[in-house]
């Protein structure tokens, strides 16, 4: 019950103050923005609901582009991280020479290299993916890594005089070992997904939600601005959740399974 | 399966460190020897040279007449101090994954570990997941676990350390049991000397660090039917003495170098 109702109080006191400073331009008049000609810079949560209802169609046609985007990278960033972190567990020497760079792959600055992103991988769906596997892959790659490299040594010990080999010790050990620290990494993913779609299509979309908030902004389309960040944060949470679930049924032992 | 174990002149170093010296033991066929000894003596470091883990800095190891290392790990199986079940596999398959490892299938595997599950009374728990099992049960299958690697040199390191003093001697009975029924040879690391004298056929005493050895003695009554007899005969009270003496001699040797 108050897992559900703590949420809920706290999200109407928000929305709740909001709406009434907005609506009587208190925060207008804060901002030194006076709404003029039926313009609204302000929106108040009526406003963007407004919005989400009256935009639906234009919402869910580009909200749709984008979650594929979302999914897509992150799948493909699953399956890089993944590797990466095997291969740096079985090597120490690939470890030695790629965990610097991986760390400062998640340096470069989004803005700065999407536009020569669009260059190399053009107009499609290329560069928001490159844009959302590249800040994907890092925490599911550092997580997974922190799992395979926690295993107990008595354990890898007791493992090897079971008679278990390289590739037996990672598959029946470390792996599902791993597990929950994948899930920890995946889950911080999930959520910059949504943020690295955006990014790669404020740069070079014509369709998707990033499009639909540039556009917005140009036309002062604050309320729009803000439905469309709200379809965006919906992905994230609801695919956040998915994951929370997947984790409770594939590594009901570890730690973010427990509890909650 | 009856194999021998055998340290010459066995000494490991970490570095600087000294933590065995000059080690010589012979483990006969089907014998159980307990080690005990003061913490940090290298008494787990001795495990790991016997199964092939580690090489010694100097001296000989060898496991039924063999010394390199891939023979000694075939020729034994390790049972660590914490249970370190999978907590992802129900009992039997825990038990049973040194035949999966090998390549068996689980079902095959299962029908391997089956019969030990029926012959040491945990045949109900064989689906339990390790979570829901106490601290000795869990012991029982890393135990059947360690016989299931089928190796004939079973290396034990602290195996009941971490229960609590009543399932530590119902473990120490039914383990008693275990190898009267299922003769194997056993390296068993302790720091309980009780738990050596009752469970072991002999009983060597380590210094404190450096390792060496002190004293030797022969355990009387090893695995005794009756248990609380045995550790209250006279004779066991005063070889439970003098093994305390040789520990306590022992530590102080070792702290002045």
């Amino acid at each position: 019950m108050r897992r559900v109702l703590l949420p809920v109080l706290a999200l109407v006191g928000l929305f709740g103050t909001w709406e009434v400073l907005a609506r009587s331009g208190a925060l207008a008049d804060l901002m030194n923005l006076n709404d003029t000609a039926g313009t609204v810079l302000v929106p108040a949560p009526s406003h963007v609901a407004e919005s989400l209802w009256e935009d639906r169609g234009l919402l869910s046609e580009h909200g749709w582009v984008t979650l594929q985007e979302i999914l897509a990278g992150f799948a493909l960033a699953v399956v890089i991280g993944v590797a990466f972190a095997i291969a740096m567990h079985l090597s120490e020497t690939i470890r030695r020479a790629f965990y610097p760079l991986a760390v400062a792959s998640q340096t470069i600055p989004i803005p700065a290299i999407a536009p020569v992103l669009v260059i190399w991988l053009g107009f499609g769906i290329g560069p928001k993916l490159a844009v959302i596997t590249l800040i994907c892959f890092f925490p599911i790659t550092v997580n997974t890594l922190d799992g395979l490299r926690g295993v107990d040594p008595a354990a890898t010990r007791m493992m090897r005089t079971l008679d278990a080999g390289r590739v037996t010790m990672l598959r029946r050990l470390e792996l599902p070992m791993a597990l929950p620290h994948f899930f920890s990494g995946a889950k911080i993913a999930i959520a910059l997904a949504a943020i690295g779609a955006v990014f790669g299509e404020f740069v070079s979309a014509d369709e998707g939600l990033g499009h639909i908030i540039r556009q917005a902004q140009a036309q002062l389309l604050t309320a729009r601005v803000f439905a469309a960040v709200a379809v965006l944060s919906t992905f994230a949470v609801g695919l956040f959740a998915l994951l929370s679930m997947l984790e409770r049924r594939l590594a009901w032992w570890g730690p973010g399974a427990r509890g909650r | 399966m009856q194999t021998s174990v055998q340290l010459t002149g066995l000494t490991h170093r970490f570095g600087e460190l000294t933590v065995l010296e000059g080690i010589n033991l012979l483990v006969r066929p089907g014998e159980v020897v307990g080690v005990v000894g003061p913490s940090g003596c290298g008494k787990s470091t001795l495990l790991e040279l016997v199964c092939g883990l580690l090489e010694p800095a100097s001296g000989h190891v060898a496991v039924g007449g063999a010394g390199a290392a891939a023979d000694r790990l075939a020729g034994s199986a390790y049972m660590p101090q914490r249970d370190l079940l999978l907590p992802w596999l129900a009992a039997i398959d825990n038990a049973a994954l040194a035949p999966r490892n090998r390549g068996a299938s689980r079902e095959a595997a299962r029908q391997q570990a089956l019969p030990l599950f029926n012959r040491f009374g945990l045949a109900d728990f064989a689906a339990a997941r390790p979570a829901e099992l106490s601290g000795g049960m869990r012991q029982r299958v890393a135990f059947l676990r360690t016989l299931l690697a089928g190796k004939p040199v079973l290396l034990l390191d602290e195996p009941f350390a971490s229960l609590d003093a009543i399932t530590r001697g119902e473990m120490q009975e039914w383990l008693s049991e275990a190898l009267r029924a299922e003769a194997r040879t056993c390296l068993f690391v302790t720091h309980d000397v009780e738990e050596a004298l009752y469970l072991c056929d002999r009983v060597v005493v380590l210094s404190a660090r450096p390792g060496r050895v002190v004293a030797e003695l022969d355990s009387p009554t090893a695995r005794a039917k009756d248990r609380t007899a045995a550790l209250t005969a006279p004779a066991f009270v005063a070889l439970r003495e003098r093994a305390l003496v040789a520990l306590r001699d022992g530590s102080r040797a070792g702290a002045s170098p």
